[in-house]
């Protein structure tokens, strides 16, 4: 035990002849039922009285493998299955423990020195989903117990924090940082080291670490995973950090609706505290360090760094005009600094591998790696980590899968509501954050939606400023009033095509003029990032998609037959046996017909329901 | 909700802008910048907004308050600066060396246009039917930018109106969120009665829990009123009732008007600030048909005589002291809902308007033979709070109320412009016996350090029998937040303090809640920064200017007043031969005293 280079964690022994069985508990997993495969591990082993242990992990990242299962077991490599409902545990845990796999198919296997490996089946570095990754930040993510600090530390972890505290200065630990090229990971791409120069260069004083791990945007769970799968990684960033700008208190800003999150990261804290990590004179040094945790009540403006700082002093969640910045006078006037979960959880192998080397990942700009939440219509959904540089089309297509059910691609949303959409024609663009820019999209905090044919893009625009109005916090009239009209003409596009009134026909055209002069005033007077970013979806897919919007305005049509009241509902004369079904069904007996003879639909009647598609037994209602 | 912070952390914000250029080397700090292609001087780190002011460029606003840090939310004042990804709000941005702005350039101009245009848009056309049809910030906005078409039509709020409070009426459709209200509340009054709630296009400014206005903290200063650049703020009218009751051939209709009204009037009309316009309003008044017109600046004195009785007695007695005025209802509620524990410190003498009320409905009304319940006695003031101090139910005798209704000097002017009224060709009349005649003591009342100032010319003559060699007490007077002095009155180092403007009255008293300041024996509050002069109730031009020019006209009055103390006032002498007796008799104690008592409020 090296108290001063491991702070005395004591490394778990593995003991012989025990079995391990790990099941993926993180919330994805859970919301796919792995809370009854660990009960029905429990019992299977207390049934058949295993010199055996069930070990909860954090995430793996392949959502559309959960619940995933794994066994280490008489000397042989840990093995991954998915799917491992609860009925399936008893069938492949009997075939695993007795060293077979006939039936069972498994994913992969973990090599690691001294065990035996299986017969054909991948290691998890050959498998499809992982080969193109560059694990840094997820590396223990869904590997290790994420309730054990002995774990992490096993796992190499503190390492990094203990060589910063014995052996670098403040100022070094800066430069080591700027050098390697950290970029914020939140979305504001700021260079990390140079920020936290700013908050040194303000003297000895009082200062504040906060580690923003509100993560608002709608698909993104990137830092979620990190902290429910490998939470003392994070607090190790936390640590560094805060010993290289001068803070002697950090707070962690996580949003509420991460309960789990929540539970790992405070367990954690304690362990931390136990191994005097964080407290006073840390490891002799002098430094000291306090950690608090504020909860988020449900805003996502409050991840906006000076409505944070609002939010923790207890006012209203609403930003501040900027200078002063934060780093200068944040938190209680004190000079602050906010790091993003995922760029904190980078540090501890900034300082691991040295800067050089992890300036060597990634594009000229775009260091290191980037944690994607990968959704939508791909095969294989969920969390990667890639290089910086790897292109959009290896993404999708290679580790994601590709499009299921046969559709074609469309385009992938990344950055959330303050992102844009990346079209076909663009899928070999090298993600880092300027080249993003030049097609009008934005890294964002990660979050990547993939959309094929049957997607609307101005359906897609519509939620993302549905939602940018619901979120807004009122105070700037550009992003109050300004997102709430765009808004408006955008339901005005997508909406009744059975009102013909020449005035809504007017109002929708000059809407559509009004929507690029809104976006620019918004983008340009917004107080906030979340105002300045909001008209990125509409203009994106303006820019991309100008055909869709044109047939929603002229044509009143939507071609990927989402928009529900420009769909034309038309009966086929040739399939109708005129059973009476539909006009029956029809909400607003826009149906018309005798029995036995084919029915029709008055088209200014109909509000698009879709009822009479869903009850025809003859599929004769077709739509368009 | 809004918990009053017991250590008024609200005043954190309230700092006066960082440039204190008396404490400056003017050769090192200046740079340059240049604005519109046109190189321009100015201090290093100087607030953008500023400098653009100081060359003559009125850059709009619309969430901008002088004094407190600035907000960001309104968005009109951006301009362009070279170099910077958006346009850049002005009033938060500070000056660096070499800086290039472009003030009007069609970039910035779209924004602001779109900006008033997006206000509009969820706005009630109302303009014609508005209290600040010509006085409206968002009007004159949109004139200036030539807003001349309605581009977005959508949804607009529909929202309830609060009517609930006797002085104030709130109507959330008008309001354009600028936030000024919710900031004078707090940072200036230390009050927080209303605050933003809810979030993105459902925000409305809102009481604790969104209850009536009536059964929130508010003390009802209308300071509020006065932040307002649209008319979503405005006192409840009274107009129409006085109207009514002048056309009302049952009753005997009198007015009294307080000493700031008349050096404030004239600027509803054009006239300059701080001409007194005492006696033209005299003659309009009655020829709006009132039988008597009086001077609540009569009664000012006879407030001087009963509290100065007070204080004399409180320190020769061992009372609770430091004392407190309490002619300022704004700041009577606010100690019976924050401070209960210093009701013992008010004095209780009641307000100048309620003293005369009760007067007029008594010794008047006996001397000339009128049944006081056919009197409806009528003040003019600059004050909104008055109208909700002439309910209260200690403001009535025998079931008869002493003051029936309250007009603000804005509604007078209305008035005035209702019945056709050109004050400019208007010859000047004195007011009626016996309530007329006033000292200048009195006359000060309406300026902040008045009362105060009024009170120690007669307490030192009470004491040592003996006029004060010089009459004035400067000390006392100017518009800073705190004044502090100390009166030598026969050996008595007597401390008195002032102060206006909330925020700076919780000060005082945290100060002697801490166990200090056992040197002071009396302190004047006015709930107004200023005093009455930057009342609630005052013509909406009232900036610093025109404030200290009302102010510097009221102690010019002072100076060259024939009568200078409220002792010296002959008709008071009178109104207490005939028939009040003595200061603190029984009589005086059942008309002109009140009592206060501790409130529950929702915040």
């Amino acid at each position: 035990m090296d108290k001063q280079n491991n702070f005395g964690i004591p490394v778990k022994e593995k003991q012989p002849g025990r079995i391990y069985i790990y099941v993926g508990t993180g919330t994805c997993g859970l919301g796919a039922g792995a809370g009854k495969t660990v009960e029905a591990v429990k019992k299977y082993i207390q049934e058949k009285k295993l010199n055996a242990e069930l070990v909860e992990v954090g995430c793996i990242g392949m959502c559309t493998a959960e619940p995933v299962m794994e066994v280490k077991a008489n000397g042989k490599c840990r093995i991954s299955f998915a799917k491992v409902s609860e009925d399936k545990v008893n069938a492949i845990l009997d075939e695993v423990l007795a060293g077979k796999i006939d039936n069972a198919k498994p994913l992969y296997q973990y090599e690691e020195a001294g065990l035996e490996k299986w017969q054909s089946v991948m290691t998890m570095n050959e498998y499809p989903f992982f080969v193109y990754q560059t694990r840094l930040v997820l590396s223990n993510c869904g590997i290790i117990n994420p309730a054990y600090i002995e774990e992490y530390a096993a796992a190499g972890g503190y390492k990094a924090l203990a060589k910063v505290i014995n052996g670098m200065t403040p100022d070094e630990v800066c430069d080591t940082v700027e050098k390697s090229g950290l970029r914020g990971r939140g979305g504001g791409g700021f260079t990390t080291g140079k920020k936290w120069k700013f908050a040194r260069a303000n003297g000895a004083g009082q200062k504040y670490l906060i580690c923003n791990a509100d993560e608002g945007d709608p698909g993104a769970f990137m830092d979620r995973a990190v902290i429910e799968g490998d939470p003392h990684r994070l607090l190790e960033g936390i640590a560094i950090a805060s010993y290289a700008i001068g803070a002697n208190k950090a707070y962690i800003y996580i949003r509420a609706e991460y309960p789990l999150a929540i539970k790992r990261i405070v367990a954690a804290i304690e362990q931390a505290k136990q191994y005097g990590i964080i407290g006073k004179n840390i490891l002799n040094s002098g430094f000291e360090l306090e950690i608090a945790i504020k909860k988020g009540a449900g805003a996502f403006v409050c991840g906006e760094e000076t409505a944070l700082m609002n939010s923790i002093e207890g006012r209203r969640g609403m930003p501040k005009p900027r200078p002063p910045y934060p780093a200068v006078k944040g938190l209680f006037d004190k000079p602050t600094i906010i790091n993003n979960v995922e760029t904190l959880a980078n540090l501890p192998d900034v300082i691991n591998l040295g800067f050089e080397k992890f300036s060597s990942i990634g594009t000229k700009t775009s260091k290191g790696t980037k944690v994607f939440a990968l959704s939508g219509k791909v095969k294989n959904t969920g969390l990667i980590e890639v290089a910086m540089g790897t292109t959009l089309r290896r993404i999708v297509f290679d580790i994601g899968g590709g499009i299921g059910n046969d559709k074609k691609y469309k385009a992938v949303q990344i950055g959330g509501p303050s992102g844009g959409c990346i079209p076909e024609q663009h899928l070999d663009i090298q993600i880092d954050y300027e080249s993003l820019k030049t097609v009008g999209a934005m890294m964002g905090s990660g979050g990547m939606v993939v959309m094929d044919e049957g997607t609307c893009m101005v359906d897609i625009a519509r939620f993302f400023m549905d939602f940018i109005q619901k979120e807004s916090c009122g105070k700037c009239i550009p992003c109050r009033e300004g997102t709430r009209r765009m808004l408006e003409i955008l339901n005005r596009i997508s909406s009744s095509y059975r009102s013909k009134s020449t005035a809504e026909t007017l109002q929708r055209f000059k809407g559509v003029v009004s929507l690029r002069r809104l976006a620019q005033v918004i983008k340009d007077t917004s107080l906030c990032g979340l105002g300045q970013t909001a008209p990125n979806p509409v203009l994106s897919t303006l820019r991309w998609f100008p055909d869709e919007y044109e047939a929603h305005i002229y044509e009143r049509k939507c071609p990927a037959g989402v928009c529900k009241e420009l769909l034309n509902y038309k009966i086929d004369e040739k399939k109708c046996k005129g059973c009476t079904l539909c006009a029956t069904k029809c909400p607003v007996q826009a149906i018309k017909g005798v029995k036995k003879a084919p029915h029709y639909i008055l088209e200014d009647k109909c509000i698009g329901c879709g009822n009479c598609a869903d009850v025809c037994p003859f599929n004769a209602v077709s739509v368009s | 909700m809004f918990a009053h912070l017991t250590q008024c952390q609200c005043r954190k914000n309230l700092k006066v802008k960082t440039n204190n250029i008396r404490f400056r080397k003017l050769e090192t700090d200046m740079i340059t910048i240049e604005v519109n292609g046109r190189k321009v001087k100015a201090l290093k780190d100087q607030i953008l907004l500023e400098v653009l002011r100081q060359e003559g460029i009125d850059i709009p606003t619309l969430c901008h308050i002088d004094g407190l840090t600035p907000t960001g939310a309104c968005r009109m004042c951006v301009v362009e600066v070279a170099g910077m990804n958006g346009l850049v709000p002005s009033c938060a941005y500070p000056v660096s060396d070499g800086m290039k702005v472009q003030t009007h350039s069609p970039r910035v101009m779209e924004a602001r246009k779109t900006i008033v245009e997006l206000l509009l848009a969820n706005h009630p056309d109302d303009c014609l039917y508005c209290v600040r049809n010509n006085k409206c910030e968002l009007q004159k906005l949109a004139g200036q930018l030539g807003v001349r078409e309605r581009l977005y039509k959508g949804s607009r709020n529909a929202l309830k109106v609060d009517t609930s409070s006797p002085s104030i009426v709130r109507d959330p459709n008008k309001c354009v969120l600028c936030g000024r209200c919710v900031r004078t509340c707090e940072e200036i009054q230390c009050v927080s009665a209303i605050d933003f709630v809810n979030r993105g296009s459902k925000t409305i400014v809102g009481t604790a829990f969104e209850q009536g206005l009536n059964v929130s903290s508010c003390i009802k200063c209308g300071q509020c009123i006065m932040a307002c650049p649209t008319g979503a703020l405005r006192e409840q009218s009274s107009v129409n009732d006085v109207i009514g009751a002048l056309k009302d051939p049952e009753k005997y209709v009198v007015v009294q008007h307080a000493p700031a009204v008349s050096v404030s009037l004239a600027e509803e009309f054009g006239i300059p600030a701080g001409t007194d316009v005492c006696g033209i309003m005299t003659t309009a008044l009655r020829m709006f048909g009132f039988k008597r017109v009086f001077e609540t600046s009569f009664s000012a004195d006879l407030t001087i005589m009963e509290e100065a009785s007070e204080l004399v007695h409180r320190i020769k007695n061992g009372g609770v002291l430091p004392m407190m005025t309490s002619c300022s209802p704004g700041w009577i509620k606010y100690v019976e809902q924050f401070y209960p524990e210093f009701i013992p410190n008010l004095s209780t003498c009641k307000s100048p308007q309620q003293m005369l009320g009760a007067v007029i409905k008594s010794f008047f009304a006996q001397r000339e033979g009128i049944d006081p319940k056919k009197i409806y006695s009528v003040s003019i003031m600059p004050c909104v709070a008055k109208k909700f101090e002439c309910e209260r139910p200690d403001m009535n005798q025998n079931g008869v109320q002493d003051v029936d209704a309250v007009l603000t000097t804005r509604e007078l002017a209305e008035m005035i412009r209702y019945f056709s009224i050109d004050i400019k060709k208007l010859s000047p009349d004195t007011a009626d016996t016996p309530f007329g005649m006033r000292s200048s003591a009195g006359k000060i009342f309406g300026a902040s350090g008045g009362v105060m100032e009024a009170a120690i010319r007669t307490a030192y003559y009470m004491i040592t029998g003996k006029e004060m060699a010089d009459l004035d007490v400067k000390d006392v007077r100017g518009l800073t937040g705190i004044k502090q002095a100390k009166v030598n009155i026969a050996g008595i180092e007597v401390g008195v303090a002032v102060a206006s403007g909330l925020g700076n009255a919780s000060k005082l008293l945290e100060e002697i809640k801490a166990g200090g300041r056992k040197d002071l024996h009396f302190i004047e509050v006015m709930t107004c920064p200023g005093g009455c002069i930057g009342g609630g109730g005052q013509p909406f031009s009232s900036d610093q200017k025109a404030i200290k020019a009302r102010m510097k006209t009221l102690y010019s009055i002072d100076a060259n007043d024939p009568i200078r103390t409220s002792h010296g006032n002959k008709a008071v002498e009178r109104l207490y031969d005939e028939f009040l007796g003595k200061p603190l008799g029984e009589k005086s104690h059942h008309l002109l005293h009140t009592h206060y008592a501790k409130r529950q409020v929702i915040r």
